[in-house]
């Protein structure tokens, strides 16, 4: 017999509903998103001019390292879980994961990794200060006595994450209503379970390279430290090895949503379907074999620039499959531009600008004179800020009527869009230039010709800062005071087995699988 | 019942998961050296060369700079006594660096040699070598230290400067300790 939630806090604290658990994982990563911008906000505004003007340079380099390791880990992949929680279960037609208990802990340890890791920023030596890719020996023989906390801190969240992924291929492998064939998945669902493989296979790589570093700090091994026959460059191969992955573990789930919004307000069905899947499977593949693109620096023979140079080059053959793809799905359809949409069409441009030049960083010659600049800065907001964060926006858009069963304000929306789109651009765009000319990143104070874009940039920042309460307050006002929702479907032309549900949907729902034609 | 295929896909990915930690532990950092010793990436050089006959090619001449750095706290003074030599490629060159322990107490070193750039490692053969053993000094003793070696007449064309860096280190405690196990 089915029942409602419990009552209180024990309803969250205890609960194994995909729901609870989804809503859970978006507000955790939501806050996480919120500390992370406020890091990137003094980051900004400590470099809107020349000279030093707010913090000192040591709690800049801990500013920038807890930017990056809150965002990625805390802000986007989690938020990506909570939408996979809450998604794949009614995409499916499944009546919840398939390991509700493990859903249970996955995500409550989530709190404790990150408070071990925000911890750091109040104790003597202060959070970590090496950059988010904590390279050896930065982060080890270097490092500030709070180490050991940001490494049990990368456990925690790593187990955290590998949990999540078993729980989503179990859930996608095993829980299929009956006539859900692997190529009706929705593609949400295939680039997720995509995802979960390349967690798996990465994450405890990363598991790996933390407790190397614990091991080199604490007992006495020399993984990393050539004094004891290491080596340094080791590092930079094991983190990139799980590092490329990582990028597309959090852009994959975004091109899911995406080719979920696309087809929905262009009135047609998703354009090249299974060409979709095999891109994403090609894309996840490909991830596993360029990692040293990130380190054309290190001194690599000749050979080895041209292998990665080129292997990574390839990977845009797959990504402009899905680009050509979500084009041809929009051409000659019925557009209409609501707000998910106007992300998600968004994503698409500015996604593609970062991955053209990501092409350009590929070309391990040109790439020797991007390196460490603020061109790389731009090129991964690009891909990370206006492809996951964007697409993650356009999800929470256009599947907030379907979660609350109230409808979002459409003007506040759409100007909560172009206050984010503009500013952006403002943020970002100018990087590109400061970068070319050379202004090297990760340092609290810059030369003077350099001032003026930096300044535009960091107004650009606020900007977009300011969008993401502006966000937070729309969220808000339609769970409060939205208008009801259309009783299933929100959207006119979306598709799918959610849509064939209640807004909201009912606490336990396809307790009895579905017919899926 | 449906539990048993889930149970299934759970244990094989937590197997895949531990798999690729024990991969990112036990076997990339050793097939990271062994990939290096191999192709001599990093610089590694190889142990002691057995010369045989070599042609010495009188034509070209290379250009080998040394550079000696102390690892750490490392207390020594230690330095090549000529700084840069110009060989012909085949020819066997004796070379000297000075070591002298200023400390009050006897200690133990090792020598790691590297070679720039990385393309030449293989190419740098060391027929003697003080980096092959641990170096003794006693308090306030002082040393000239020998190398010999062989530019191989295959160098890379493109290479004509070779740069051989020796880094000293410490090793007086585990030297200790290695004499303690064979009493």
């Amino acid at each position: 017999m089915a029942h409602g939630p419990e009552k209180g806090i024990g309803r969250w604290l205890f609960s194994t509903n995909h729901k609870d658990i989804g809503t859970m994982y978006l507000w955790f990563s939501f806050a996480m998103f919120l500390l992370g911008g406020s890091f990137a906000m003094i980051i900004r505004a400590e470099l809107f001019e020349p000279g030093m003007q707010l913090v000192k340079p040591e709690f800049f380099n801990q500013m920038t390292t807890m930017h990056g390791l809150v965002m990625v880990f805390g802000a986007i992949m989690p938020s990506f879980v909570g939408l996979a929680n809450w998604m794949i279960p009614l995409q499916i037609g499944a009546p919840d994961m398939a390991l509700p208990r493990m859903n249970n802990l996955s995500f409550w340890i989530l709190p404790f990794g990150f408070a071990l890791l925000a911890s750091t920023l109040f104790m003597e030596g202060g959070a970590p200060a090496f950059g988010w890719t904590f390279y050896a020996p930065l982060s080890t023989t270097y490092a500030p006595s709070t180490v050991n906390f940001f490494i049990f801190g990368v456990h925690i969240i790593g187990a955290s994450s590998i949990m999540g992924s078993i729980n989503i291929i179990a859930t996608v492998l095993n829980m299929r209503a009956p006539g859900m064939t692997m190529m009706k998945l929705p593609l949400f669902v295939w680039t997720w379970l995509i995802t979960a493989f390349l967690l798996v296979a990465v994450m405890p790589v990363l598991a790996g390279t933390v407790t190397m570093m614990l091991m080199d700090i604490n007992f006495g091994t020399s993984f990393f430290d050539a004094a004891g026959g290491g080596d340094p460059v080791l590092f930079q191969h094991v983190f990139w090895f799980f590092g490329h992955p990582e990028v597309y573990i959090i852009i994959l789930p975004a091109f899911g949503v995406v080719s979920a919004v696309i087809p929905t307000f262009s009135r047609k069905p998703l354009f090249g379907y299974s060409s979709m899947v095999y891109a994403t499977s090609a894309i996840a593949f490909l991830s596993f074999i360029v990692w040293a693109h990130h380190m054309f620096t290190v001194g690599m023979p000749l050979a080895g620039e041209l292998y990665f140079m080129y292997a990574t080059m390839l990977i845009a053959v797959p990504t402009g499959v899905k680009v050509f793809n979500w084009i041809t799905t929009m051409f000659r359809g019925s557009l209409t531009f609501e707000t998910p949409m106007l992300y998600a069409i968004a994503f698409i441009i500015l996604f593609t600008i970062g991955g053209f030049t990501g092409l350009m960083m590929a070309m391990a010659p040109v790439d020797i004179q991007y390196h460490d600049t603020y061109f790389i800065v731009s090129h991964f907001h690009y891909v990370m800020v206006a492809g996951a964060v964007f697409a993650m926006t356009s999800g929470i858009y256009y599947w907030l009527p379907k979660w609350t069963g109230k409808m979002y304000n459409e003007t506040m929306g759409k100007a909560q869009f172009w206050v984010s789109f503009i500013g952006f651009n403002i943020a970002f765009f100018p990087q590109h230039f400061l970068g070319l000319a050379g202004m090297p990143r990760r340092y609290a104070d810059y030369a003077l010709q350099f001032a003026e874009w930096n300044m535009v940039s960091s107004i650009g920042a606020f900007m977009y800062g300011a969008a993401q309460l502006f966000f937070l307050y729309n969220v808000i006002q339609t769970i409060v005071a939205g208008k009801p929702a259309p009783e299933e479907k929100t959207w006119e032309g979306a598709e799918g087995l959610e849509w064939t549900l209640s807004s909201p949907p009912p606490y336990h729902s396809f307790t009895t699988p579905p017919e899926v034609k | 019942m449906s539990a048993k295929p889930v149970t299934r896909t759970t244990l094989k990915l937590l197997v895949t998961a531990v798999g690729m930690f024990v991969f990112a532990i036990f076997i990339m950092p050793p097939l990271y050296d062994v990939f290096c010793e191999i192709t001599g990436i990093n610089g590694k050089t190889d142990g002691q060369y057995t010369a045989g006959q070599q042609i010495v090619d009188s034509d070209r001449v290379v250009k080998v700079q040394f550079v000696a750095t102390n690892n750490g706290s490392m207390p020594w003074q230690f330095s090549p006594i000529e700084y840069e030599v110009k060989v012909n490629p085949g020819a066997s060159t004796p070379v000297e660096f000075y070591a002298k322990n200023p400390t009050g107490r006897d200690m133990v070193a090792q020598a790691i040699p590297n070679v720039s750039p990385t393309n030449a490692a293989k190419f740098f053969h060391k027929t003697e070598c003080f980096c092959f053993n641990r170096q003794e000094l006693k308090a306030g003793e002082e040393a000239k230290l020998g190398l010999v070696f062989i530019v191989d007449p295959d160098l890379p064309v493109g290479v004509n400067t070779i740069t051989l860096s020796y880094t000293l280190f410490d090793v007086t405690d585990r030297a200790a300790e290695a004499l303690a196990q064979l009493d």
